[in-house]
């Protein structure tokens, strides 16, 4: 369990005073200048070598994403994008960070634009979160106000940070999407190659990383690569923001080191399985589109991207959906090909007139109404749309369907007998035409 | 140069190629449906899936990957891309799945029928069988316009009108909205488009979502007979193909020709078709009593026969039309002089363009082509825009590349691009030539100069000045060099390039066109409409021609004759480019091709003229003109001649260029005729009350 002097996010439950000055008495904005004149290199090399891993879902190492970025400008500037466009089902760790914590990120803002020589950062904030956004608002307008940021800053670092606001689109949390409607277009996303380190925002050298995978590199970097990375186990290092939603007795968002057993987490912070754990069902690991998992696999289970990997899942923003046994997990995932076939952008072919079809599909499996090679077909077509697309929401919208297919093939045909059986019973006899 | 196999062939492709276009190179088909030469990539329908070795485990879009991004394998072997894998196949199969799910299966309802992309290639890479049981999405038909039908439920959402209507036509009416599946194409307000250039996305769309309203259950394309062509709409000769049923053009359909309309054709020169149905002189008419009443070729020519042997050489003269081939006004010329007379006129609108100048001051120096080429671009009383509405999407090219800055001196308007106004008429136009203005230092600074003189700019009293002054211009900003002759006149006839050469002109005796209206005993009109006749004094008017328009309502003989699509005949566009249209169909009724009008009627006058087929006529054509018999060629014009020009002064009235184009839709007999063209021209005017108010 994570120590509490560990803890990167010390207000991540609004309890204590969410000012600058609140936040600097808990040791932020703490040697920021220091950090800064360290130079780039030593801030792109220690990120590296903490072993930081994006926290927005992929999980590409940060420090490496960051070197990315040209050492040199030809002229164009370099943007930083954070992308606080979270609106993944199950994924609410951002906002906290931003409502509670904001000076985290913007502190981190200020460094990491730093070191990919950028002196702009906008943070697009999901359409959804208004009062996240004035939160957030606040607390860059406190920094400008203390020298902290604009020209000629406290920091040494001319830094100007602009939030935008989105219109609540799920695909717009789509890097490429996202710069795309910064820029005032439709989100749509782009096709890649070109990557954003070399044409993003417009067409300007540019990263966009999560929320939190910014907010924790200034402390990492005060408290150096070691520690952070003595944190987890190796290739899975450093604290974590997890989110456990669904049927536990105490849902919560908790900051816990990587690679923490399944069982110890919901133990310690979500009061246990609703039921106790005889009675769990089942678990999405990482968010909507991460692969469903049966309830007895998860008994054992590290919480870490190789953990969730070995258990064909994927560990995704570690929002944890639990589901006990009173949960009909067709329809969830059926809810979740519904949010997927709603958020597709409709630009490419698969995911377009995919995630519809499965939808469908999956909403007949609900009742049953279905035949048992169906379920091999859905198989197929969430392959069909699975590596087919522009971006990854073709993948994440196939995953959860195969997941339930891959663990859950006994109580969808299930289903579809006692369908069956009911219309029989019912006396639907079939009868020739008169 | 890039190196990579393709399905295990090795192949060297230019640097700039994608990698579908290698594939092709290695002549491996891809598949696809949003990719086009012209427009941008969009990679969205995932149809051109190609397996890239050592890259992610999974296909990638061969029409947005450079040849530059695919990497070599670690021992420096060359990248290898495969299109015959199993993972393509299953890849390109599960595309057609999903694109077929929602698609109609109406085929044989469908227009498309026959010439679709998503018919051809569902045979060629989908499966056999459908798996779709789900009700397939309806969507709602949107109305955009007069030309273009749409069946949206057949939309495969490629988006391939979306990018030319933007990119090419330069307007942003089409567009996609909503997401995920509920995506729809529209307009949104469900006007027309305003593009003249909207036609071509009927060829642009795959699949039958787009076609043509006015050609909309008329024909199978399989059953039409398909005629290689050229157009006369405008002076650009677009390469055409004129499909036909029988006798009945039913459609027209561009043809790729690079150097003049890379693909594209205008919406004049697509929809004109339904005017050469109505209209059509199809038999001579005699006037007697001083009404036209119907006649046989013999009573007509006797009633010319009449005329001409009561006047004098001098009161006899020709005007051609715009719409005239090289042919037939060869004919006419030798038939006037051989009469006596020197009244030739090929100008109707009276524009200051003499062949005694040399050729180079009346043909569009630069070529079309010349237009990808040139760095800053003056307009002079032109508004290509309407005056050559392809040629003007090709300026667009340009612009959109950058660096290219654009000055109009004229009417302005929107040009379907930026532009720097300068001013309105000679007065702006002079400033420039005596060295002041910013935009001459732009000019100055280009290394290809380009300047456009519109026929706006020429059609006036004082057009040999104006054209004077232009030629000082270009002179002076360095547009005219060995390399480079950035002088071009963009013509809006047809025929006019080709009657300059010919010398239709007035000769040494002769008179031109307005007075010849005014004071001749006998006059021929070759086709020509486009002349107020409200001033017509001419005692004696002979119409040849094909529709009953201006020209023939004033006409004592009409000798009815064969329009463009129902001769063979050669036409000179506005580059001096010489091409050959071909007959697509016969004349109706008792109408004749033009030539042998003429030369019918030499006999009659006692002149007979040496020649008894096309092939005899164009003979003497290429013995008196030998650049007519090089096809798709053109003969160079000299650049001395333009400077040469330069040197002479001239005095500029004050008043602005205005185009001669007042209705893009109805500039010649045949749109005038036509019910569709009609239909555009009253939707073009209100837009543009609507856009004054």
């Amino acid at each position: 369990m994570l120590k509490d002097q560990d803890r990167i996010f010390t207000n991540i439950y609004g309890l204590k005073d969410k000012s600058l000055k609140g936040a600097m008495s808990r040791g932020h904005w703490d040697g920021t200048k220091q950090i800064i004149e360290k130079g780039r290199d030593w801030i792109i090399d220690e990120m590296k070598a903490s072993g930081l891993r994006g926290r927005g879902g992929a999980g590409f190492p940060t420090g490496l994403k960051w070197s990315f970025m040209p050492k040199e400008s030809d002229g164009r500037p370099h943007y930083l994008v954070v992308n606080a466009d979270e609106s993944e089902p199950g994924t609410c760790k951002d906002r906290e960070i931003l409502r509670h914590d904001p000076h985290t990120l913007i502190e981190g803002c200020v460094i990491a634009g730093f070191a990919m020589g950028a002196h702009t950062a906008y943070i697009y904030v999901r359409g959804e979160y208004m009062r996240e956004r004035e939160a957030l608002q606040a607390a860059i307008d406190e920094c400008y106000d203390a020298g902290l940021l604009g020209t000629n800053n406290k920091n040494g670092w001319d830094f100007d940070i602009f939030v935008h606001h989105g219109a609540g689109a799920y695909i717009c949390g789509e890097e490429t999407a996202l710069l795309e409607s910064l820029e005032g277009k439709k989100g749509q996303p782009r096709l890649k190659p070109p990557f954003p380190a070399n044409m993003g925002l417009y067409g300007c050298p540019t990263t966009v990383n999560n929320v939190e995978s910014i907010a924790v590199a200034p402390t990492i970097l005060r408290r150096g690569a070691g520690w952070f990375s003595s944190i987890g186990r190796p290739n899975n290092v450093g604290t974590k923001l997890f989110m456990i939603s669904g049927h536990v007795n105490k849902p919560c968002t908790v900051e816990e080191a990587m690679s923490i057993p399944f069982r110890e987490l919901i133990e310690k912070h979500a009061g246990g399985v609703r039921g106790g754990w005889d009675n769990l069902m089942a678990v999405i690991p990482g968010g909507a589109s991460c692969p469903i998992i049966r309830g007895e696999d998860m008994e054992d289970a590290i919480m870490d991207f190789d953990g969730m990997r070995e258990k064909k899942s994927s560990f995704g923003t570690a929002a944890i959906i639990v589901m006990d046994k009173s949960t009909d997990v067709i329809k969830a995932i059926a809810r979740l090909s519904a949010f997927f076939k709603h958020e597709s952008c409709g630009q490419c072919t698969p995911c377009r007139e995919g995630t519809g079809w499965m939808w469908r599909v999956m909403e007949r499996m609900v009742t049953g109404n279905a035949q048992k090679r169906e379920i091999d077909m859905l198989l197929q077509v969430s392959k069909q749309i699975e590596g087919h697309t522009i971006c990854a929401l073709g993948d994440a919208a196939a995953w959860p369907v195969q997941g339930l297919i891959r663990n859950f093939r006994p109580e969808i045909e299930a289903r579809i007998d006692r369908y069956t059986h009911n219309a029989m019973a019912h006396g639907a006899v079939m009868e020739a035409a008169e | 140069m890039a190196k990579l196999k393709v399905d295990g062939k090795e192949i060297e492709v230019p640097d700039h190629f994608t990698l579908l276009q290698a594939c092709e190179e290695a002549g491996a088909e891809v598949p696809r449906f949003c990719f086009h030469e012209r427009l941008s990539v969009a990679g969205n329908c995932r149809m051109c899936l190609v397996e890239v070795k050592g890259g992610p485990p999974k296909p990638a879009a061969s029409c947005a990957m450079g040849v530059r991004d695919v990497r070599p394998g670690p021992n420096g072997e060359l990248p290898e891309v495969y299109t015959n894998t199993p993972m393509v196949k299953k890849a390109r199969e599960g595309v057609m799945e999903f694109l077929l799910i929602n698609h109609p299966l109406d085929c044989p309802i469908c227009d498309q029928g026959g010439e679709c992309d998503l018919q051809d290639q569902a045979m060629a890479f989908g499966m056999d069988a459908s798996r779709y049981t789900e009700n397939k999405r309806a969507v709602e038909d949107k109305y955009i316009g007069p030309l273009v039908k749409t069946v949206m439920n057949r939309c495969i959402h490629c988006t391939r009108c979306v990018r030319f209507t933007t990119e090419v036509g330069g307007i942003s009416e089409l567009g996609l909205i909503g997401r995920g599946e509920d995506a729809e194409i529209t307009t949104y307000l469900e006007h027309a488009m305003t593009s003249e250039l909207q036609g071509n996305v009927i060829d642009l769309c795959p699949v039958g979502a787009l076609t043509s309203r006015p050609f909309a259950f008329t024909a199978r394309p399989w059953e039409l007979g398909k005629t290689e062509s050229i157009d006369v709409m405008d002076a650009l000769g677009s390469a055409i193909r004129v499909d036909t049923r029988g006798r009945e053009v039913m459609r027209i359909m561009p043809r790729i020709n690079e150097q003049v309309n890379e693909e594209w054709i205008s919406d004049k020169t697509r929809f004109i078709w339904d005017g050469l149905k109505t209209q059509r002189l199809d038999r001579p008419y005699v006037r007697r009593d001083g009404r036209l009443q119907a006649a046989s070729w013999g009573e007509a020519f006797a009633a010319i026969k009449a005329a001409v042997s009561a006047t004098s050489a001098d009161k006899i003269g020709a005007i051609a039309g715009d719409l005239a081939a090289v042919e037939e006004m060869y004919a006419l010329k030798e038939l006037i002089r051989s009469l006596g007379s020197d009244n030739l006129d090929c100008r109707q609108d009276g524009v200051a363009l003499d062949p005694s100048l040399g050729r180079a001051s009346y043909l569009f120096n630069p070529t079309i082509e010349g237009i990808d080429r040139a760095d800053a671009l003056l307009l002079i009383g032109a508004n290509p825009r309407l005056e050559a509405a392809v040629l003007n999407a090709r300026i667009r090219k340009r612009w959109r590349r950058g660096n290219f800055p654009i000055g109009v001196i004229g009417e302005g308007g929107d040009l379907r691009y930026d532009y720097e106004y300068l001013g309105s008429g000679p007065d702006t136009l002079g400033e420039l030539v005596n060295g002041t203005g910013d935009f001459l230092d732009k000019l100055r600074n280009a290394k290809n100069p380009m300047i456009i003189v519109g026929q706006g700019a020429l059609t006036r009293a004082d057009g040999a000045a104006i054209l004077n002054a232009a030629s000082k211009l270009a002179n002076a900003v360095g547009a005219l060099t060995d390399e480079w002759n950035g002088f071009g006149v963009l013509h809006t006839a047809a025929s006019r390039v080709g009657g300059l050469d010919l010398g239709f002109v007035p000769g040494a005796k002769g008179v031109n066109a307005a007075e010849m209206l005014t004071g001749m005993d006998v006059l021929f009109l070759l086709g020509a409409d486009e002349l107020d006749f409200s001033r017509k004094g001419a005692k004696f008017t002979v119409y040849i021609g094909s529709h009953g328009d201006a020209g023939a309502h004033h006409a004592d003989v009409i000798l009815p004759a064969a329009a463009y699509t129902e001769k063979s005949g050669t036409w000179v566009n506005t580059e001096g480019r010489v091409q050959m249209g071909n007959r697509a169909g016969f004349a109706p009724g008792e109408a004749r091709e033009d030539w042998a009008i003429i030369r019918a009627l030499s006999d009659v006058l006692g002149q007979k003229l040496p020649f008894d087929s096309l092939y005899a006529l164009r003979a003497k054509l290429y013995e008196a003109y030998p650049h007519f018999a090089a096809l798709d060629e053109i003969a160079v014009g000299n650049v001395s001649e333009i400077a040469a020009l330069g040197e002479k002064a001239g005095e500029m009235s004050k008043s602005g260029f205005a185009s001669p184009i007042k209705d893009f839709y109805l500039t010649n007999p045949i749109a005038r005729a036509s019910a569709v063209m009609a239909e555009c021209s009253a939707l073009a005017r209100d837009n543009f009350k609507a856009a004054a108010e």
